[in-house]
């Protein structure tokens, strides 16, 4: 190959090299094809998402109300009156409190229910994962693919105080006890329209809709694990629970890790779910988020500074948060 | 869990290794795990069967009795739902959008991955981890600006805009997973192709694009469905009644609707949303939970 005299962009003389090098001089045509195939993709990159990033954290510093509106600097002004406001700070305690029982519940749920699909087989004999596995794989992941505006409307339905189906399946044995002789009333809760309940109802939506997807995820990281480590383990007498936990776990635990973000990450956002289940943030504010209401503060006051501020707290608290869950899991690595 | 394996200490003398009999914890365990993977798996599948047969029945129907099957297998609901509600509009809107978004971010996701895999150059350490920071760039920071820059473009409220928008967010996803990719595409190739006097474009086009498609096809079905279920976007930069997408629809007819009124249609225009995605599950099951797996394009 060092014999190619017809052609100017001639590999870089490291033959071993998995990449051709840029020679000092690239012709017009390799300058053409760079030209094209990086700048156009880097060009609506930089335009549509680094650029309104960017300008986030500026505007978070002004007044501005719009385009003719003045955009003043104000320095930290719109910080100090978002942390005075009841209402973000609510909204901002219901992202914690997400950020912490969203992937507690969901990574529990899947894990458990991945390691029953794939070493929940016969304790002897080689590994295998329970009958009909790949059926409940496939059933338990398709949610993750519905819309979460669907997934919204659907579990509102589901919580309706009237016609609803979570009401109607507590009814059922209601129903039955009234038939024995018994006098209690149809349940005819509205599950999101009650301040006790509304949140978890959330939670319990996007937890129905995303555990499948995590359990896929553990279910390929487990069959990933050499299967001596775990024969091994069941040969010193481990029982399940010890080779789920002690053995399995810490095999995935950078699978779980990364789970743990991107779970995170989802439950500092949930515009969707809360805009589509409780419109307004829910009965006195009960299910409010920052996502939620950072858009009305935008779109519907118009107080587009305030507003960057908002996201730009949320921003450093999810960055915060997936560096802190990133960083505990490197550190046991270490030890 | 102790007992299981004092089952098994016990017994494990006496059975051959190929066809032992199952211990008795065994035989629990199994049974609690079925028990647990069935409660779980009807857990997901009944409100998806209930939304899907109550599409059938009249507002009255379920409101009275939500869990009879419907009296008759009646399209009313599906009818009033893609003329009058609008879904039919939608749903073309939404074909334009996601179609259009869907072309250019495999096209300018594949060419930019290309490039960052295979050559060496300058600053291109700084290009690609600037894209993969990308992935974690909460969107809801970034609607406000690009709201404005989508404006002072001229291009808030078309169908240009909206795509432009999809496939600059679809995009560090794309790269990330192509990049792997393309790197694993052996050398040789594109040598042999230079020393036939292909020049770069053609090499991309005819040769190193047709050898990634396994890895191009898995991208595109989670670009399809990342795109297909996308609201924040829209809701912000789409706000023409005339051209919302399926998301955007549904949602502003459950809010103009409220609780009470024509829930048939509502569950039609539910299982209308749902169908394409459910299909394109049906078919595409195995690349999807594949594109999973710790070694992603094995």
């Amino acid at each position: 190959m060092t014999a190619v005299p017809t052609t100017l962009e001639s590999p870089s003389s490291d033959a071993s090299a998995p990449r051709r090098r840029v020679g000092r001089r690239p012709s017009a045509s390799r300058l053409l094809f760079f030209a094209v195939f990086l700048g156009v993709p880097l060009l609506v990159y930089i335009v549509f998402v680094v650029s309104p990033f960017l300008q986030a954290f500026y505007y978070s510093l002004t007044s501005w109300r719009g385009v003719s509106g003045n955009a003043d600097f104000i320095g930290l002004d719109n910080y100090r009156t978002i942390f005075a406001d009841p209402v973000y700070r609510k909204a901002l305690a219901n992202n914690l409190l997400l950020m912490i029982i969203l992937p507690t519940v969901t990574i529990t749920l899947a894990f458990i229910l991945a390691v029953m699909v794939t070493i929940g087989g016969d304790s002897r004999g080689e590994i295998r994962g329970i009958k009909g596995a790949s059926i409940y794989r496939v059933v338990s992941f398709f949610p993750y693919v519905l819309p979460a505006v669907v997934i919204g409307i659907l579990f509102a339905f589901i919580y309706s105080p009237n016609g609803g189906l979570l009401n109607g399946v507590l009814n059922l044995p209601v129903g039955l006890l009234n038939q024995l002789g018994a006098d209690i009333d149809p349940i005819g809760l509205a599950w999101l329209g009650e301040r006790r309940f509304a949140l978890a109802a959330i939670i319990a939506a996007v937890v129905w809709s995303l555990v499948g997807f995590y359990m896929v995820l553990f279910v390929a990281a487990i069959k990933a694990i050499p299967s001596e480590t775990i024969e091994a383990a069941r040969l010193d007498g481990a029982g399940r629970a010890r080779l789920a936990f002690q053995v399995v776990l810490p095999q995935i635990r950078e699978n779980v890790s990364t789970a743990v973000v991107y779970m995170g990450i989802m439950a500092l956002d949930m515009f969707v779910y809360i805009s589509v289940m409780t419109p307004s943030g829910g009965i006195g504010k009960s299910t409010e988020v920052v996502s939620r209401y950072l858009y009305e503060t935008a779109f519907a006051r118009s107080q587009f500074g305030l507003a960057s501020a908002m996201g730009v707290v949320l921003a450093l608290v999810t960055m915060l948060m997936a560096v802190v869950v990133l960083f505990a899991s490197r550190s046991k690595e270490d030890r | 869990m102790s007992t299981t394996t004092d089952t098994r200490a016990e017994t494990g003398t006496q059975v051959t290794p190929r066809e032992h009999p199952r211990s008795r914890g065994d035989r629990a365990f199994s049974t609690i795990a079925h028990i647990v993977l069935i409660a779980w798996a009807l857990v997901v599948i009944l409100p998806l069967l209930w939304t899907f047969y109550s599409s059938f029945k009249t507002s009255g129907e379920i409101l009275l009795s939500p869990f009879a099957p419907p009296s008759s297998l009646n399209l009313d609901n599906f009818v009033t739902a893609w003329n009058e509600a609008g879904i039919g509009r939608f749903f073309f809107n939404t074909i334009i959008v996601v179609g259009g978004a869907l072309v250019l971010v495999m096209l300018l996701g594949a060419m930019c991955a290309y490039v960052l895999a295979r050559f060496e150059f300058p600053g291109r350490r700084l290009i690609y981890y600037g894209m993969i920071a990308g992935l974690t760039f909460p969107i809801f920071l970034a609607v406000v600006p690009l709201f404005f820059v989508l404006q002072n473009m001229g291009l808030r409220g078309t169908y240009l805009g909206l795509i432009l928008a999809y496939v600059g967010f679809a995009l560090p996803f794309t790269v990330f997973f192509l990049y792997a990719f393309f790197r694993q595409l052996p050398e040789e190739v594109s040598e042999a192709a230079a020393i036939d006097g292909a020049g770069d474009f053609r090499t991309f086009f005819q040769i190193m694009l047709p050898l990634a498609a396994p890895g191009l096809m898995s991208v595109t079905i989670f670009n399809f469905l990342g795109l297909w279920n996308q609201y924040l976007l829209p809701v912000v930069l789409n706000t023409d009644g005339d051209k919302y997408v399926l998301a955007q629809g549904l949602k502003s007819l459950q809010a103009q609707q409220g609780y009470e009124s024509d829930w048939g249609a509502m569950f039609a225009s539910v299982t209308i949303t749902i169908l394409p995605v459910m299909i394109v599950y049906a078919i595409f099951q195995r690349q999807l939970q594949g594109g999973l797996g710790p070694s992603t394009n094995k």
